[in-house]
């Protein structure tokens, strides 16, 4: 188990990267620690894989330095490193039987035979790979397979940490979601660092005390699934957390707040200041169609028009127009709203964010 | 639709019927047909029975000839099989110099046979060939036309030269085939040198080393024009294979009906063996 850090990190794939946009991971520092369950979450293209490629050393980062317990492991092979990765697609030695699978790792580090058949035996009961163990690997089915790719990951004990590489991509739903169950189980068991690659929150969400959400080559947010979904640290993070995402709706200045058409929205004096710090116009402000609440009309409210409802049985997400701007709003079962109808939205001043270029802007103290 | 039963169908297969009777069938049975008959001269025949047959395989100098057959062939895999894997493996995955690996490597394969003796009749002599003439300057008593052992080893060594590459290729084309996936697990498992050999890249080589194998050994079992080119078969019959002894028999004898015999068998031996090649590396690692 180790502590990973990442110091002024960067990886371009070009031999010789001229701008930003070169690069798959923007410069960035950051600290993995030691024992956590840690989600790396974003887009396809992000540059997730890269991140995990550069922690296990399968890949060397361009740039900068990472450091596994403050030892700089740079140079260090995966084998040096000591650390398991699961792949998105399974990988299994065909030739071999589920359980010579499951035992490779180990044979490789010489552990003693019986140690060898009590692990094996443990993690094939946790993945349910017991009556398996003595088939080919080349006759199973796609899940099966990556049980058995995940198993290799599992089976070692004292790795320095494990990475899944958006390893349930190929296993159905309901499989899916046990196997999630049992990855958190067996990291409360083991308390081995974790980090797990998807682009599904709600995988990131199950699965992670803390995540970090990947944009263009950044980690823009790093938090638990409450943070993010409460406080997004940037609009990206607004959009794709949450389903629907934030609404995000462009604004100017004006005195004591923002303005979108004829729509004010005062901000806080601590906003304030910090918006005039700032001379960026690329000004957008946030709010999660959670929060919009609809209210009697009152001086403070805006009418907006109902264009659809959609009721997705426990919840309805109504798409309203405001001046032209289309936002979402959800709503509980029993309120009553019909299309093309007047609501009067109330949005909760602690609920709207203000993004100056892109990124939160929070009150100065 | 209804699929209705027209066996006038059966009238398409005859083109295919046709070609393999003449490529195939009628020279064959031709061969069958003369084994069983002591032929002197045109419609100058007599039927004989089994009788060649007895006579071939109780005939000690092509006994002789067989033993030594089987002995270079399994030579000939011995050695090329892992040299040819030991190359594949060894070379450059990709690039300007893998390239340049591959012309190197397929030059043996694209020269004539008979020049290939000739090259190597020249090469081994002990007067005027590097090779010859470099090992005797190094203390090595070495005549391939005079010691039976020499002889032997030289037609060896050109054989390892001439087709250890086509192993090589072989075995190339099937470790590229290996997806990169394979490796990064390996080295996340921390497999030894060994254990990805063993584990990952031979058992992904399996399919072309079934033809290699097949390939060398067919080939190998019917070698003719370089030794013959090289040695003549000689000093006395050391290097003599089989289809040296054969043409001997059926173009210098001119003795048909011995000669068609011996051609069954060898063509029996040649399947037979190929066939156990065939299902041993097939079923190796069947599921039990």
């Amino acid at each position: 188990m180790a502590e990973i850090a990442l110091t002024a990190m960067a990886h371009s794939y070009e031999k010789e990267p001229a701008g930003p946009e070169d690069y798959a991971i923007r410069q960035l520092d950051h600290v993995w620690e030691k024992g956590g369950a840690y989600a790396l979450l974003g887009p396809s293209g992000c540059g997730k894989s890269t991140m995990l490629n550069i922690i296990s050393g399968l890949l060397a980062p361009s740039e900068g330095q990472v450091l596994f317990d403050g030892k700089p492991v740079n140079h260090l092979s995966p084998r040096e490193r000591n650390i398991a990765q699961v792949f998105q697609f399974p990988v299994v030695y065909d030739s071999m039987t589920v359980f010579d699978n499951l035992a490779f790792p180990l044979r490789n580090s010489g552990l003693p035979k019986a140690k060898i058949r009590e692990r094996v035996n443990e993690i094939a009961e946790v993945l349910e790979l017991e009556p398996l163990l003595h088939r080919k690997a080349r006759n199973l089915t796609a899940d099966e397979k990556q049980k058995v790719s995940m198993g290799r990951g599992l089976v070692r004990e004292d790795v320095s940490a494990i990475l899944f590489d958006e390893p349930l991509t190929v296993i159905d739903p309901q499989l899916k979601w046990k196997l999630r169950r049992k990855l958190k189980q067996i990291h409360e068991q083991f308390d081995i660092t974790m980090i797990y690659v998807t682009h599904d929150q709600l995988e990131a969400s199950t699965f992670a005390d803390r995540i970090a959400v990947m944009y263009e080559g950044r980690i823009v947010q790093f938090g638990t699934p409450t943070e993010l979904f409460e406080n997004p640290n940037h609009t990206f993070v607004g959009f794709f957390i949450g389903s629907p995402g934030m609404n995000l709706i462009d604004v100017t200045r004006c005195p004591g707040g923002v303005q979108f058409g004829n729509t004010r929205f005062p901000l806080s004096e601590g906003v304030m200041k910090r918006l005039a710090e700032t001379g960026s116009d690329n000004l957008r402000l946030g709010i999660r169609p959670e929060f919009i609440e609809l209210t009697e009309p009152n001086p403070d409210s805006c009418p907006a028009i109902v264009e659809d409802v959609e009721d997705l049985g426990t919840y309805q997400i109504l798409t309203a127009q405001l001046e032209g701007q289309g936002l979402k709003v959800r709503l509980s079962e029993d309120i009553q709203v019909e299309r093309k109808q007047v609501v009067h939205l109330h949005f909760p001043a602690r609920w709207l964010k203000l993004y100056v270029d892109e990124f939160l802007v929070e009150a100065s103290p | 639709m209804r699929k209705v039963p027209d066996n006038r169908a059966w009238w398409l297969v005859l083109p295919v019927l046709l070609l393999v009777a003449f490529s195939a069938l009628v020279p064959l049975m031709t061969v069958v047909n003369y084994s069983v008959q002591d032929i002197f001269g045109p419609g100058n025949a007599y039927y004989v029975g089994t009788e060649w047959f007895r006579d071939v395989l109780r005939d000690e100098r092509l006994q002789a000839s067989l033993l030594r057959q089987f002995g270079f062939s399994a030579a000939v895999l011995a050695i090329e099989i892992p040299l040819g894997i030991g190359i594949a493996l060894m070379m450059p995955k990709g690039g300007i110099r893998a390239s340049l690996c591959l012309i190197l490597l397929a030059i043996p394969l694209l020269i004539p046979w008979n020049v290939v003796g000739t090259i190597w009749q020249i090469f081994a002599r002990g007067d005027i060939g590097l090779f010859g003439w470099g090992l005797n300057q190094l203390g090595f008593n070495y005549n391939y036309t005079g010691d039976p052992v020499d002889a032997w080893l030289t037609v060896l060594l050109m054989d390892v030269w001439h087709w250890t590459p086509l192993v090589a290729l072989l075995c190339y084309s099937g470790l590229r085939a290996i997806p990169e996936a394979f490796y990064q697990a390996a080295e996340i498992d921390r497999a030894s040198r060994w254990a990805v050999f063993r584990y990952i890249q031979l058992p992904r080589l399996k399919n072309v080393l079934v033809i290699a194998v097949l390939l060398r050994f067919m080939d190998s079992f019917m070698i003719y024009t370089e030794p013959f080119v090289l040695t003549g078969g000689g000093p006395g019959s050391s290097t003599t294979f089989l289809s040296q002894t054969l043409t001997t028999m059926a173009v210098g004898q001119f003795d048909l009906g011995r000669a068609a015999a011996f051609s069954l068998v060898y063509f029996l031996i040649v399947l037979l063996v190929s066939w156990l090649f065939f299902t041993a590396i097939t079923h190796m690692d069947k599921e039990r």
